[in-house]
This record gives structure tokens, C-alpha cells and sequence, in this order.
């Protein structure tokens, strides 16, 4: 009988998988401040500009110590899921990803910190197409940290004239490759997801729409599909193969531009120092990407990065405050000497401009207004299944038609907002 | 023999793989995402409806097609290229065989990753040592689907012959010498001896291989994952267990992730089950 019940009971509880439990979060003054950031490759740098503004921290508020590690990009989706199955190994204040955020924050561990933010003074700083990219409804979850646009980098010693729109654009890649047989008009790949979204957005289209907080698919409008059409029509024999680009990643368009393989590349300011190291280096100017109206920039995708204070810490005041000091403009100043990685708030963003005539492009890019990606959970199983790539490769392989492929994302993306 | 012996195995197996596999069956039973592991929303009782959600996505179907097929390819040319060398070791010299033995060990050792990658740096359309021998520059290996499947299956056969190898070798030079004179005095070919007295001797190791090869084949991920870089161009080369990893941890999907570790769970068995009657109709116990 004992036997039995305890059998019963083990059963009973063993009926529901397990879920984490909430914990009671106090609001310590004192202590060790856990922080996570991205490693990069030059760490160092990074890591000073860190260093210095967690000794301010750390004068300033006696009796805290602040505990930096840095993720590797490998594994840092095993830590994140680990720190959010098990609130004790979890961080105080993080970075992430900006599109990953969402996700995070339908997994219950990102903090609430409209609050903060409005009692912050630099807050009228923070551009509102970037503040978009943190809310989740109307509640913001993180401040933007740096930013990342990509835009039209062209070799100079090719003869091309940078183009102002997207018919010059064709118009060049079509040169290029005509005059040299193993180069790439342009390098564009059919898993390159944020080159082609420019397209789409310049037509009018987009991923999806949001209404009273929940999000549609307009992948399969006509204005994306008109979008769709115009990069996928990239994909010739007279500009980039189908058999050479229908596989390539944003990275395998660094790739191949820096390997001096392409006329030109949708490329972001953080790949220069990848162009620099390749037989393109010196030899390459950065426009807007033209989108089809002569003279027009095409949208570019938000991308960067953001900070953000986990939900389970115990030092709600000071991750927000920390936080607050490494978005504001001194450290971002800093981290764009060390790093280049352009601050997201717009006087610091003027001030590196004026020193750095590189990003000019770029700046302008962002002032002609960027897009994002659904600030939903969704995102992160639209991005794994593979749902944009896919759609995009069926079209370049000629597997099936703009209209098919546009209309069957548009029902798959669909199906995962519903989840 | 008294059951209670059993109580050592058991107390390794239940743990170790009905208990894992009880959670797997569970887990496919709810909708159970990152917000549910970490407490961010409640996990929701679904009964079977993850594997409706399976059964009704036409992906899945082609998936699970195209595993079965390739698995089936792979295994009948890792059959006939490991059988083949098998005899072929027990034909030749000394240092010719110390030489294929030597060179099937190091295809054996390789991890499937490193084995994988190298394969890629190959065949890479614009790098590749075989393109620039073959003087087609440029061409893409995994543009067309079958060709990618091909060439992944390669991979995967040379990565799993030397097994196939050495265990027909092994079981090959254990048949007595006495047998194979008898049948050498009757006037038998040495194809007839293969199939009239060295396969049938071998048949319980040859059940072994080819239990051994189906499932590695079916459950083939490293290879499909790295060479077509997680499933090829328009996933046209997903096999079920990257299509199953793409849903369960790529996108947290884990209750339908799990059902589809059910369904091959319960596809294998079958297959296994199915093979081991057969072989028990034509007489041989295992």
C-alpha cells in the first residue's frame, strides 16, 4: 500500500513538465552587479571602455561591485536559456540582441523599465524609430545601446557611378560583369534576409503589420511581392548566378566583397573592418542603397544592439541605473572610439559623424528613417524555420513563382503569430 | 533464471532511457516553449494536437520521405562498399591490407563535424579543390537536390563503411578454414562461396550491421546540418532529425519537437522489430 502511494505520488508529480519558478526579487543597494556582454573579437577595447565606466559606477555607489563576463557568440544562446530556466545564474543587467528581445521578454525575464527610462535625462536623446525596437505594447523593456544599418558599398576602381536608384543599380551590376566574367555584378544571397527586406520596405511592403498589438502578415502583399520581385531579379546570370548566390549568407556577401569576388555589397558599417582585411581594401566608397524612385534611400534594417535588466535580479535600482550609464552619451562616445559601433542616441551620433567621414552613408541612411523586424515572439520561430530564406531561395531557383512563394510565407508566417 | 538478475540492467535503463523517453512523450503532449520553461506563461494541455499540427504540415510529410529514402540509400551502398572491402582485405597482401585498414580507421575516427567541414572545403563552389579539377568553376554541389543529396550521402557512407569493414572482416576470417576447402573441392566459385557459405555464416553480423547502419542513417543530423548548411537551399535537404532539431531548439518549439522524437522513436522501432521477424521466419535465433 506504502508502496503504491509513493509510487502514486511520484506519478501525480511527474504529470506536468517542469517550469521555473517566479522568485522574490528585493531591491538590494549593496552588492555584486552581474553583468553580461557580447565578446567580440577585439575584446580588449570593448572591455576598457566597460572597465571605466563600472569604477564610476562602483565610486559612486559604495559597498556595489560590478562583475563583468563576456558571452562568446557560439554559445550564447545556451547561457540565455539557461539563465532563464534558472533565475540564480541569471544576470543583473545584459545585452541583447535587438531582435532576440522580444522573445525574452515573452519568456517573463526581461524588467519593465518604462518608468526608468522616462526619469532618464537623456531619454529625448533616444530617436523613436530606435525606441520601437525595445517596446513590447507600450511598455519599453531596454534601451538601445548601438546601432548597425547596412548600405551599398562599391568598389571605386571598377568604373562604377554610384547609383541613385534601383534601376542604376541593375544597370551597373550589369556592367561590372560583363567587363569581368568572374565577378558579381552585386553580391546578394538568397539567405540574406536583411539585404533583401530594404527591397521590400522601399516597395511599400513589410514582414508584418501590427494593429491593437497583435501582428498580420504582409509578406504577401502586392507592394511586397512587387519588393520581393526587385531583389530576387538580382539573382541573373548577368548579375549574381543562382548558382553562386542562392546559398549565400549576409556573411558570404562580406565574403565575397571583400575578396574583391563582387562590383558591389548591401553591407553594414560593422563590416568594414572585414572589407579592410581583403583585397578590396582601399579600393571601395559606401552610398545609401538607392531605392526605386531616383534619388531615394531604400529603409535599412535597424540592427544592433541593446541593454536590458533581467526580471529575477535583486538590484532593480542599480541594473537599471547601470544600464542607464552605459546607454548615455559619455560611454557611447567611448565605445565608438574603441569599437566604432555608432551610438544610438542622435547628439552622439552627430558628433562621431563629424569626426568620421566613413559613416557619413550610413548616418544618412538612418536619418531617412530605419524598419524592424515584428517585435513579437514570434520572430524568433519565423527567423529559426527559416521562413524569409526559404521563400526567398524557391524564387531565385525558380522553384516557384513570387506570388507562390510570397503567399505560402505569408500563411507560415501567419500560423506562428497564432501560436 | 530468476527475474531479480534483471535488477542491474534495469536500474541502468530505466533511468537512463525510460525516463528520458516517458518526458519526451509527455513533453509532446503540451504546448511547451521558452516562456513555459521559464515560468513566463503556463505549459497548456494539448492531448495530441502537436501531432496534428505534424500530421496536417505538408513539410513534414516530404521530411519524413526523403528520410526514409536517403536513410535506405545510405545504408545499401554502406552495406555494399563495407561488404565489398571486407572481402576485398581478405583477398590481398599484407601491407595493401595494413594500408585500406589504416585508411578506413582514420575515415572511422574522424568526427562527423571535422569530416564534414572538410568535405565542404572540397566541394565549395568557388574554392574547391574538386571544382578546380574538374574545371567546373563555379558550379554550385548543392544547388540541385539531388546532387546534394548525393554528395552528403557520400559523407555520410565513407563515414560509416570502416564499421560495416571490420565487423564482416572480422566475421569473415572466423569462418573456419575447413568449410571453405569443402567448398572449394566442390567445384564452388567464389561468388558461389560468398553467398552459399560466407553470408549465410555471417548472418547474425550482418543483422547487427544493418540494424546498426538503419538507425545511424535515419537519425543522420551532422552532416545534413553542416554541409547543407541546415538543410539546403529552400530546406530541399532536410532530413527528419534537422527538420526536428529546427523546430524543438532552434525555435523553442520543444512539445513539437518532441512529438516528432516520438514518431522516429516509434518509425525505428517498427523498422527494427520488422527486420528482427524476418530474420527469426528464416530460421536464425538472435
Amino acid at each position: 500500500m506504502r508502496k503504491s502511494l509513493l509510487a502514486l505520488v511520484l506519478l501525480l508529480s511527474a504529470c506536468a513538465p517542469s517550469t521555473a519558478q517566479p522568485t522574490d526579487t528585493g531591491d538590494e543597494k549593496t552588492g555584486t552587479l552581474r553583468v553580461w556582454l557580447f565578446d567580440e573579437a577585439n575584446r580588449a577595447a570593448k572591455e576598457a571602455v566597460v572597465n571605466e565606466a563600472a569604477k564610476e559606477f562602483e565610486a559612486a555607489h559604495p559597498g556595489v561591485k560590478v562583475d563583468i563576463s563576456y558571452l562568446t557568440v557560439e554559445t550564447r544562446a545556451e547561457k540565455y536559456k539557461g539563465a532563464l530556466n534558472d533565475p540564480a545564474s541569471a544576470p543583473d543587467v545584459t545585452e541583447v540582441g535587438n531582435t532576440d528581445l522580444a522573445s525574452f521578454v515573452a519568456s517573463n525575464s526581461m524588467a519593465d523599465v518604462t518608468a526608468d527610462l522616462k526619469a532618464w535625462g537623456e531619454a529625448g536623446d533616444m530617436p523613436a524609430d530606435l525606441m520601437s525596437t525595445v517596446k513590447v505594447g507600450d511598455k519599453a523593456f531596454g534601451v538601445p545601446w548601438w546601432i548597425g544599418v547596412r548600405a551599398l558599398y562599391y568598389r571605386t576602381d571598377l568604373g562604377i557611378t554610384p547609383p541613385t536608384s534601383y534601376a542604376e543599380l541593375v544597370a551597373e551590376a550589369k556592367k561590372v560583369r560583363a567587363a569581368n566574367k568572374d565577378m558579381l555584378g552585386i553580391a546578394v544571397g538568397g539567405k540574406y534576409v536583411f539585404g533583401a527586406m530594404p527591397f521590400v520596405w522601399d516597395a511599400g511592403g513589410d514582414i508584418a503589420t501590427a494593429s491593437g498589438g497583435t501582428y498580420k502578415s504582409a509578406i504577401g502583399t502586392a507592394e511586397s511581392k512587387a519588393g520581393i520581385k526587385a531583389y530576387t531579379d538580382l539573382f541573373s546570370n548577368d548579375i549574381c548566378p543562382a548558382q553562386q548566390c542562392a546559398d549565400l549568407t549576409g556573411g558570404g556577401t562580406v565574403e565575397a566583397f571583400a575578396a574583391g569576388r563582387a562590383g558591389m555589397g548591401i553591407l553594414g558599417n560593422f563590416n568594414r573592418s572585414a572589407v579592410e582585411a581583403g583585397v578590396a581594401k582601399g579600393k571601395y566608397a559606401v552610398v545609401p542603397l538607392p531605392g526605386a524612385k531616383p534619388g531615394s534611400v531604400a529603409p535599412a534594417f535597424a540592427g544592433g544592439s541593446t541593454l536590458g535588466v533581467f526580471k529575477s535580479t535583486k538590484k532593480r535600482t542599480l541594473a537599471a541605473q547601470f544600464m542607464l550609464t552605459l546607454a548615455g552619451k559619455k560611454y557611447g562616445l567611448k565605445l565608438y572610439d574603441a569599437m566604432g559601433f555608432v551610438p544610438a542616441l542622435k547628439s552622439a551620433r552627430a558628433e562621431v559623424v563629424a569626426k568620421e567621414p566613413f559613416l557619413k552613408p550610413f548616418i544618412d541612411t538612418m536619418s531617412a528613417g530605419t524598419r524592424f523586424v515584428p517585435v513579437d515572439k514570434a520572430w524568433t520561430a519565423i527567423d529559426a524555420e527559416k521562413i524569409l530564406p526559404n521563400m526567398l531561395q524557391k524564387v531565385i531557383t525558380g522553384k516557384a513563382t513570387v506570388d507562390a512563394a510570397a503567399t505560402e510565407a505569408n500563411t507560415l508566417i501567419d500560423a506562428t503569430f497564432k501560436k | 533464471m530468476p527475474l531479480w538478475l534483471l535488477l542491474p540492467a534495469l536500474a541502468v535503463l530505466i533511468p537512463l532511457f525510460a525516463y528520458p523517453l516517458y518526458q519526451l512523450g509527455l513533453l509532446s503532449l503540451f504546448e511547451y516553449g521558452q516562456p513555459q520553461v521559464s515560468g513566463g506563461e503556463p505549459a497548456v494541455f494539448l492531448g495530441t494536437r502537436n501531432y496534428g499540427t505534424l500530421f496536417s504540415d505538408e513539410n513534414f510529410w516530404t521530411v519524413l520521405l526523403q528520410t526514409v529514402v536517403f536513410a535506405f540509400a545510405c545504408v545499401v551502398a554502406t552495406l555494399a562498399v563495407g561488404a565489398f572491402l571486407a572481402v576485398l582485405l581478405t583477398k590481398i597482401g599484407r601491407v595493401p591490407r595494413f594500408m585500406l585498414l589504416l585508411a578506413a580507421l582514420c575515415a572511422w575516427a574522424a568526427p562527423a563535424m571535422t569530416g564534414s567541414v572538410v568535405w565542404m572545403f572540397l566541394f565549395d563552389t568557388n574554392l574547391g579543390l574538386v571544382n578546380e579539377v574538374l574545371g567546373t568553376d563555379g558550379y554550385n554541389w548543392l544547388y540541385d537536390k539531388h546532387v546534394g543529396f548525393a554528395l552528403v550521402g557520400a559523407a555520410v557512407v565513407w563515414h560509416s563503411f570502416p564499421f560495416v569493414m571490420i565487423t564482416l572482416y572480422a566475421g569473415i576470417t572466423a569462418i573456419p578454414q575447413s568449410v571453405l576447402e569443402a567448398a572449394s573441392l566442390d567445384g564452388a566459385t567464389a561468388f558461389t562461396t560468398f553467398r552459399r557459405i560466407i553470408v549465410p555464416m555471417l548472418r547474425p553480423l550482418i543483422a547487427i550491421v544493418v540494424i546498426q547502419s538503419v538507425i545511424w542513417d535515419f537519425k543522420v543530423f551532422t552532416q545534413i546540418y553542416v554541409m547543407t548548411n541546415g538543410g539546403g537551399i529552400a530546406g530541399q535537404n532536410l532530413v527528419l532529425n534537422v527538420y526536428a532539431y529546427q523546430k524543438a531548439f532552434a525555435s523553442s518549439q520543444y512539445g513539437l519537437g518532441s512529438a516528432i522524437g516520438v514518431v522516429m522513436t516509434v518509425i525505428l522501432l517498427g523498422i527494427t522489430l520488422l527486420y528482427l521477424r524476418a530474420l527469426r521466419r528464416t530460421g536464425e535465433a538472435l
